[in-house]
């Protein structure tokens, strides 16, 4: 007993996997002492700033740019034509497409950068954009994918005749491409076959990942030892610099990508801008540094949106519930050019994780990518590659499917349930789910609700609601989420031509503290505090004792970044293994030092003991100061390490999230009674960052679903480019969480952690919707597009007839 | 433009500065005084990164000209603690993890600072409203309210204990 009170408290003292250890970043961020890119300030910085289109289609006749340049303080005034002589006039997406960096020849939506303005500080180069005189020829516009498909009006003029584009053939001038999946002839025979069979529309809207900060870069080059150095706001530094080299001819060497702490990602940050490209050509032919930050308006029109899915399913059952189909067919709208940030593979990323968290036999995807007048992005905002849209759609349809049923939505969801035995699980679109146990999750949170009690309750002010006794309907919002992330591996995955690996580089110091580089970057999630949790646990060093340094490719081992949930799945694991090959350096001097063959010791927690002798040991400490002040034969000098890690197989967290949800037919006002959050990300590396991750990955479902979104009118205008009209939810209406877990490990990665960061963005999103659709169900709603503000919740009511 | 010259007394520390009549406070803070604890998030007073005590009172310093601070005692986040003296919410915002990102942490911490002092026991329903012109993006706030109400309570307590 005391022995292992003894191993118990070593064991406390690493704050290894599993503390809820306080975060090391807090004590800078707390005392503002946070470094972010619009924090660097060096002598002689120029500033730079965008001219940008008023229209979502035009021409562009001329642009006169000599008022501006008459300005005191206007150093240059950049247009495509000074960009074409270097081929960076336009530039690749990730998508395999190319948008342009500054306008050639038209716009393709409103916001578009057309000139770039470079100047001594930011007021003279926004007096300089005004200054500067661009003459447009209005085009026909299209916002709508399904006109853009039928209409003769050419966007992309550019590729107007290719038949072929990155993901195949083209079927008209604003088509994309077509992806499928699955096996549509049985899809379709099963849907024939069947007994019930529930259709319907489902639109995930136009959103945005808007982080509190903006994105933007410093970028510096130096003429004399010919080093270029770019600062900014970079969720994957590594590939910026691969990138950075390929488009400048720089040598990947001169190169050296920085991303300081940054304000926030949420997938906005994982794409190159124009204003990346223009403010590196800007210092380049300057020689002086050129720093660029976009502002909130800039941010909201032009940099990266998200969703924008119109998903058509069709979902077959038995009578008695068994799911027997599930085809889907979504028109994707991507905007003016393709700059989806997905997989090269996978041009609607993971769309087909569709059949979630149930046993489906036969599946079919099929996904249509239009061109329209809207800005470019379509990146994963807090999610996997468009695996919210897949859940949303998925979780619709359950409910959908409920209604056709007049089955209660928990009863149907827990008897098409994948069921523990049958992990590994093939899905029918191609996925191995890595483990899962929906069942006991599914009755945790069903029980921690009183989900009886809640339906006996709603059952109950549907009766009084009819008696005139309140204006008040209750919904309760079911969601069960498989999510699929951590990117690779390599043989599936990459981006440009990149495989989706991750990396881990540790030294240890002589006196037993180290420090471990890796290949991601933390835009909040903590990887200071998390990252080296993991490491003490396999190595045996305090946390305390590791620094963990990310996002500085000088010095960083090449990784792909944070996105994707991908950090602990994929650098997690490569940080696990780096440790491991630290150990078993270790158990070799540890040998040595006592005199014993490396069979003869076993690891305990900090140090390596001689078995059947636990008096002869050698701690990590001692080991790791021997290991460069004594000559031991056979072994080099030094203890480091590195791993790159190319995950097996990705990996499946999943959740179930239950929302109770007062809403007012008069008013459409609604407030969220209860919120539980069942998640299970597998091993439990710090409880209090997971419970902070789904705090704010719920927040971000709240907004999405109930407010928040990029709208544009039938003219192409951005009518929601401002925090006015932009809806980010205040600590008013946002309520307090209920967390609670299950631990189903990873069975492939090292640590069995899967991730968790992105989890309560993809269930919180259906519940929150769901709970508004289940106010209604006993009033006959079936399907209503998010986002469900009090204006739309209104007419809800009206439709329904529910106002005197 | 011709410049004006403006007094500013900023974390106790007096500077004479010219400014131009349209500068806002947040860039004379952030890149004169290179005090850049407080950040720039929307620049039109919506999210509150920018957040700095003027008078006594939380302004967002976005929508401040610096010609309109002339005279005004102003603290930022760099003036509420020093690393070998945290003020109390810098504690309990690392205790409670009422951060993530830190991008919206100076503003949010300088708002509570002021909260706290117009309401030393807020309810959470006061402290909720009292911040709702803060943005944060990262934590749900859940913790954030955690954290002033456990710095409201630390204080009291050492209120309490001096008197």
């Amino acid at each position: 007993m005391k022995d292992l009170d003894e191993r118990e408290e070593r064991r406390s003292a690493l704050k290894g996997l599993g503390c809820s250890r306080k975060r090391v970043e807090d004590v800078r961020f707390t005392q503002g002492k946070g470094h972010y890119v619009d924090d660097i300030s060096m002598p002689g910085m120029l500033h730079g700033d965008f001219v940008r289109s008023p229209y979502a289609h035009a021409r562009v006749v001329s642009i006169d740019a000599s008022k501006a340049l008459a300005l005191p303080g206007v150093v240059a005034v950049l247009t495509a034509k000074d960009l074409e002589p270097l081929s960076l006039h336009w530039m690749p997406t990730l998508a395999g497409d190319k948008q342009m960096v500054l306008a050639d020849g038209k716009v393709l939506f409103q916001g578009q950068e057309v000139a770039f303005v470079v100047a001594k500080d930011r007021y003279i180069a926004a007096d300089a954009v005004e200054l500067v005189e661009v003459e447009y020829e209005e085009l026909p516009v299209l916002v709508d994918p399904f006109e853009a498909l039928q209409s003769d009006v050419v966007l992309r003029e550019d590729i107007k005749d290719a038949k072929e584009g990155a993901h195949g053939p083209r079927k008209h001038h604003n088509h994309i491409f077509t992806w499928e999946e699955g096996n549509a002839e049985a899809t379709e025979q099963a849907i024939g076959a069947a007994e019930v069979v529930a259709e319907e529309m489902i639109y995930y809207h136009r959103t945005h990942p808007c982080p509190l900060e903006p994105c933007g870069t410093v970028a510096s080059m130096d003429k004399v030892n010919g080093k270029l150095t770019i600062w900014g706001t970079f969720q994957a530094p590594h590939v910026v610099r691969t990138v950075a080299s390929l488009l400048s001819g720089i040598e990947e060497h001169n190169i050296r990508v920085v991303s300081p702490d940054i304000g926030g990602g949420f997938g906005n940050k994982v794409g190159v801008y124009p204003g990346y490209v223009c403010a590196i050509v800007a210092s380049i032919v300057t020689g002086v540094p050129v720093k660029w930050i976009e502002d909130r308006m800039e941010n909201l029109m032009a940099t990266a949106f998200a969703r924008d899915y119109w998903m058509k399913g069709r979902i077959a059952a038995t009578k008695e519930g068994k799911i027997t189909a599930l085809d889907v067919h979504v028109t994707a709208d991507h905007g003016a050019f393709d700059a989806c940030a997905d997989p090269t593979k996978f041009p609607a990323g993971f769309f087909h994780i569709v059949t979630g968290s149930y046993d489906i036999p036969v599946a079919h995807v099929a996904v249509d990518g239009v061109y329209t007048n809207k800005a470019p992005g379509g990146v994963a905002y807090r999610c996997s590659f468009r695996v919210t849209e897949a859940a949303y759609c998925i979780e619709r349809m359950i409910e959908v499917l409920a209604i056709e049923l007049g089955m209660d939505a928990a009863e149907l969801r827990r008897i098409n349930f994948i069921k523990k035995e049958q992990f590994p699980y093939q899905s029918a679109l191609g996925w191995e789910y890595d483990s899962g146990d929906y069942h006991t999750a599914w009755d945790k949170a069903l029980k921690a609700v009183d989900y009886e009690g809640l339906r006996k309750e709603q059952a109950e002010r549907v009766e009084a609601f009819k008696r005139g006794e309140t204006r008040k309907l209750l919904g309760i919002g079911l969601t069960h989420f498989t999510e699929i992330v951590g990117a690779g591996p390599v043989k599936n995955c990459d981006i440009l031509g990149m495989g989706m690996f991750d990396s881990c580089e540790i030294r240890i110091h002589p006196t037993g503290s180290a420090i471990a580089r890796l290949g991601t970057i933390s835009q909040g999630q903590g990887h200071a505090t998390t990252f080296a949790q993991i490491l003490a646990s396999e190595i045996g060093l305090s946390a305390d004792s590791i620094t963990i340094e990310e996002g500085d490719t000088d010095t960083a081992p090449y990784g792909l970044g944070t996105y994707g949930s991908r950090s602990t799945p994929v650098a997690g694991a490569a940080t696990a293994m780096a440790g491991r090959k630290i150990r078993a350096k270790a158990q070799m001097i540890a040998a040595y030092l006592l005199e014993v063959h490396d069979d003869d010791l076993e690891w305990d927690v900090d140090r390596f003991v001689v078995k059947g002798a636990p008096e002869r040991f050698k701690t990590m400490k001692d080991i790791a100061y021997a290991a460069y002040n004594q000559a031991i034969p056979g072994l080099e000098p030094g203890l480091e390490a590195v791993s790159y890690y190319d995950p097996p197989n990705m990996t499946y967290p999943f959740g179930a999230y239950i929302c109770v949800m007062e809403v007012d037919v008069d008013t459409g006002e609604w407030e969220v009674r209860q919120f539980y959050a069942l998640d299970d990300c597998g091993t439990r590396i710090n409880p209090m960052v997971i419970e902070g991750q789904v705090h704010g990955g719920v927040t971000e479902a709240l907004a999405i679903a109930m407010g928040q979104e990029i709208a544009y009118d039938e003219m192409g205008n951005c009518k929601t480019g401002t925090l006015m009209d932009f809806y980010l939810p205040t600590a008013w209406e946002t309520p307090n969480y209920t967390t609670d877990f299950t631990e189903t490990p990873s069975p492939h990665h090292p640590i069995g952690a899967k991730g968790v960061g992105e989890s309560p963005n993809v269930g919180g999103v259906p519940a929150f919707s769901n709970a508004v659709h289940d106010a209604f169900r006993a009033f006959g709603l079936r399907q209503s597009h998010m986002p469900h503000d009090h204006w739309r919740i209104w007419k809800i009511a009206q439709s329904l007839g529910l106002h005197q | 433009m011709a410049k004006k010259l403006v007094t500013l007394t900023v974390n106790g520390e007096t500077h004479e500065l010219a400014v131009e009549p349209r500068e806002l406070l947040i860039y004379v803070l952030r890149e004169k005084l290179r005090l850049t604890g407080p950040h720039v998030g929307c620049e039109t007073s919506h999210c509150g990164a920018c957040t700095v005590d003027l008078n006594g009172k939380s302004v967002k310093s976005c929508t401040v000209l610096a010609a309109q601070a002339d005279g005004a005692e102003i603290t930022t986040i760099e003036g509420i603690g020093k690393p070998d003296a945290l003020h109390v919410l810098q504690e309990m915002f690392r205790e409670h993890h009422g951060l993530q990102c830190g991008f919206c942490t100076p503003g949010m911490i300088t708002r509570a600072y002021r909260l706290l002092q117009e309401n030393p026991t807020p309810t959470e329903e006061e402290v909720r409203f009292g911040i709702s012109g803060n943005l944060c993006r990262c934590t749900g706030y859940q913790n954030i309210v955690k954290s002033i109400l456990a710095a409201a309570e630390q204080m009291n307590a050492m209120k309490e204990a001096a008197e």
